[in-house]
């Protein structure tokens, strides 16, 4: 297997997928001549020429409406955010058009499209630029959301959401896009709806998603030092949600934890977490921890938005609580 | 100019130089007073309460919808705000389909999901029926796009009103059509008010053909009220789209007679503006009278096609209200395409 990064995995997922089928097209802000804002895009419209990767005006709401018509129209649209803070202009396309016109059409139109793009906070870019909204979208019938943790995740399940015939919110990382892993070659796909456990332990479950899912594996490596072992789970894709891979860990461990970068009111954790006290109450030897954002707007000082962002640290803590260690 | 055609010996109407047929006359005046009669056959439901939600009727506005479908090719696209029920009606979708879609039944346009609002009929290529204002006109240029894509010749027939126009959405489409020479011609229905705010009230250029200007869209301004004008106007656009030239914007000048919804009595206007649209103007009447000036038809035929058009719409209404309502698990219908069975939300089913 090769090693490459995040974003050349995405880019061969997008490449493999513009290859085998040929309603499939990029657009977005600086997708083409540009390679990408964050290099995701590199040589594609040398390779597919500017028919199939677009470059658009900033006008985010109009082009994610150009991609709902051209996916009823037949065609595969895959529309770039440059990051999905901006997807905000465009939630009237993906949340009142998108999601439901399959219902609102009795069945008659298909919407087949992936948004995709950077979240969750990147650095030092302040409160506009550092969102994470994976929770908005995972409310709404009609929608899939998907997010990779690594790179072969992000070739495997970006090539799955282009195939798949919904609407999918692809959510990635900036963070994330220089990182460096083993990445299957030619043809890879990962079954939506599929949690994957990052490392195997008996102690204590913790649940993370995106950047998250690398802070909770450090914090396994912390607390085995000190002698606590624990499981990482990633749903990948967080809706619909691949609960009895978590639940059937938690039956196990017995003590649970989800991480999140967003805001903790309302969040992926709420869900999981009630989750677990629905379908695993019995399971449970202790209230499950969630670890979050806070509950602030994410500050510019380097130090402010440290605090601001979780840490591996308070996903050491907290699993230590839950594990009656601390 | 109206006058009797006396070129090849077939009866009809020849208008600013183009020949309209007497068969077709009578189909395009049937169909706008279908439209008429289905329109407030809707209006006496919904005061029956058998219609629910909000109900948006046309009547004054038909001949924008019969000349335009005179205009284009079936596989024309075409797509709408929520006030769609005379354009879906014109595109050939069965009425009772359609009536039953207001009344909430099974066998509705959209299995009873949208109501007044959502008309889709795919066959048809009607795509809404959209009842956020503004929200088709991007979506419009995304058909448009596909047929670009596609090189088939198809062209999008975006269609909003004097309100819609002064959402963003429509400026970033106007800007991605014209940049991209987009197969779409951008059709504003100016009836004047938006909901209960008159256009200049809500409008710093009225003259809404010319809101292209500065995205280099052209604009042309329609006798609304004329179905022949309609229809040779939407045909030169649609010519103009098809050939490659890009986009175009047609401002129809029309009116309402009734008010924005049901629950509208639209005190915002004066009843001497409403008569004056309405009895000097009506684009029913307007086609009658020369009808009948062109010996063509007769006001005793005229009065005889009303009888039974209203006949046919009870018909319609009544088999529509026979209808069972859609099935419980029809709820669940039509969400995701691929479903991913063990996965929750789980398919089908409560937490």
């Amino acid at each position: 297997m090769a090693k490459i990064t995040y974003r050349e995995a995405l880019n061969q997922a997008m490449c493999q997928e513009m290859e085998r089928d040929d309603r499939v097209f990029l657009m977005g802000e600086e997708v083409a001549e540009y390679n990408g804002a964050y290099k995701v895009s590199q040589g594609m419209l040398d390779k597919f020429g500017p028919k199939r990767v677009i470059d658009t005006p900033i006008t985010e709401l109009g082009f994610s409406g150009l991609g709902v018509g051209a996916a009823m129209a037949g065609l595969r649209p895959v529309i770039e955010f440059m990051t999905w803070n901006f997807a905000i202009l465009a939630a009237d396309q993906i949340v009142n058009a998108a999601a439901k016109m399959k219902y609102m059409t009795g069945g008659q139109y298909d919407c087949p499209m992936v948004f995709r793009g950077a979240g969750g906070a990147a650095a030092r870019v302040s409160s506009q630029h550092s969102q994470a909204f994976e929770n908005w979208y995972a409310n709404i019938p009609g929608l899939k959301v998907v997010m990779p943790s690594n790179p072969a995740d992000a070739k495997g399940l970006l090539a799955a959401s282009i195939r798949d015939n919904d609407t999918v919110i692809f959510i990635e990382n900036e963070i994330n896009y220089g990182d460096i892993g083993e990445v299957p070659e030619g043809e890879y796909i990962i079954p939506l709806g599929k949690a994957d456990i990052k490392r195997v332990g008996s102690d204590v479950t913790l649940v993370a998603h995106s950047r998250m899912t690398g802070y909770a594996l450090m914090a396994a490596d912390e607390l085995a030092k000190q002698g606590i072992d624990a499981e990482v789970v990633d749903p990948r894709t967080i809706r619909p949600l691949d609960e009895a891979t978590i639940l059937a860990s938690v039956a196990k461990t017995n003590r649970a934890v989800v991480i999140e970068e967003g805001w903790r009111f309302a969040g992926i954790g709420a869900e999981i977490s009630a989750r677990i006290m629905e379908k695993g109450f019995d399971d449970l030897d202790a209230p499950v921890a969630r670890v979050t954002g806070k509950d602030v707007p994410m500050p510019y000082a380097a130090n402010l938005e440290n605090y601001a962002l979780p840490s591996v640290a308070e996903i050491v803590e907290a699993a230590r609580v839950v594990c009656n260690r601390a | 100019m109206t006058t009797k055609n006396q070129q090849e010996n077939q009866a009809g109407i020849t208008q600013e130089g183009r020949f309209y047929s007497a068969e077709r006359l009578h189909a395009m005046h049937d169909m706008m007073l279908f439209v008429r009669r289905f329109e407030e056959k809707a209006g006496q439901m919904y005061g029956l309460k058998k219609i629910g939600g909000f109900c948006h009727l046309c009547n004054g506005q038909e001949a924008v919808c019969i000349g335009m479908e005179e205009a284009s090719e079936p596989t024309d696209y075409m797509m709408t705000s929520y006030r769609d029920h005379g354009h879906i009606l014109a595109r050939g979708s069965d009425p009772t389909a359609i009536m039953a879609e207001l009344l909430g039944r099974a066998g509705g346009i959209v299995g009873g999901k949208g109501g007044s609002m959502h008309m889709f009929d795919k066959e048809k290529n009607f795509a809404g029926g959209n009842g956020i204002v503004g929200e088709q006109v991007p979506i419009g240029i995304g058909f448009a796009f596909a047929s670009q894509y596609r090189d088939d010749k198809r062209v999008s027939i975006t269609i909003m009103g004097d309100g819609g126009v002064n959402q963003g959405a429509v400026y970033e489409s106007f800007n991605m059509a014209a940049l991209w020479k987009l197969p779409v011609v951008f059709v504003i229905e100016n009836n004047q008010y938006a909901m209960g705010t008159s256009l200049s009230r809500a409008s710093a250029e009225t003259h809404l053909y010319k809101r292209g200007i500065s995205f280099k869209v052209p604009g042309i301004q329609v006798d609304g009220m004329d179905v022949l004008e309609v229809e040779r106007k939407m045909t030169e656009a649609l010519e103009h789209a098809r050939s490659g030239q890009g986009p175009i914007i047609v401002e129809m000048m029309t009116y309402r007679y009734r008010g924005h919804s049901m629950s509208d009595p639209a005190t915002y206007r004066t009843r001497d503006e409403v008569d004056e649209w309405r009895s000097g103007r009506d684009p029913i009447v307007r086609l009658q009278k020369q009808m009948i000036e062109a010996g063509l038809a007769t006001e005793a035929e005229f009065k005889q096609k009303d009888k039974d058009i209203k006949k046919e719409v009870v018909a319609v209404a009544k088999a529509a209200e026979a209808q069972p309502e859609p099935d419980l698990s029809a709820l669940w219908d039509d969400i995701i395409t691929d479903e991913i069975p063990n996965a929750y939300p789980y398919p089908r089913q409560v937490g």
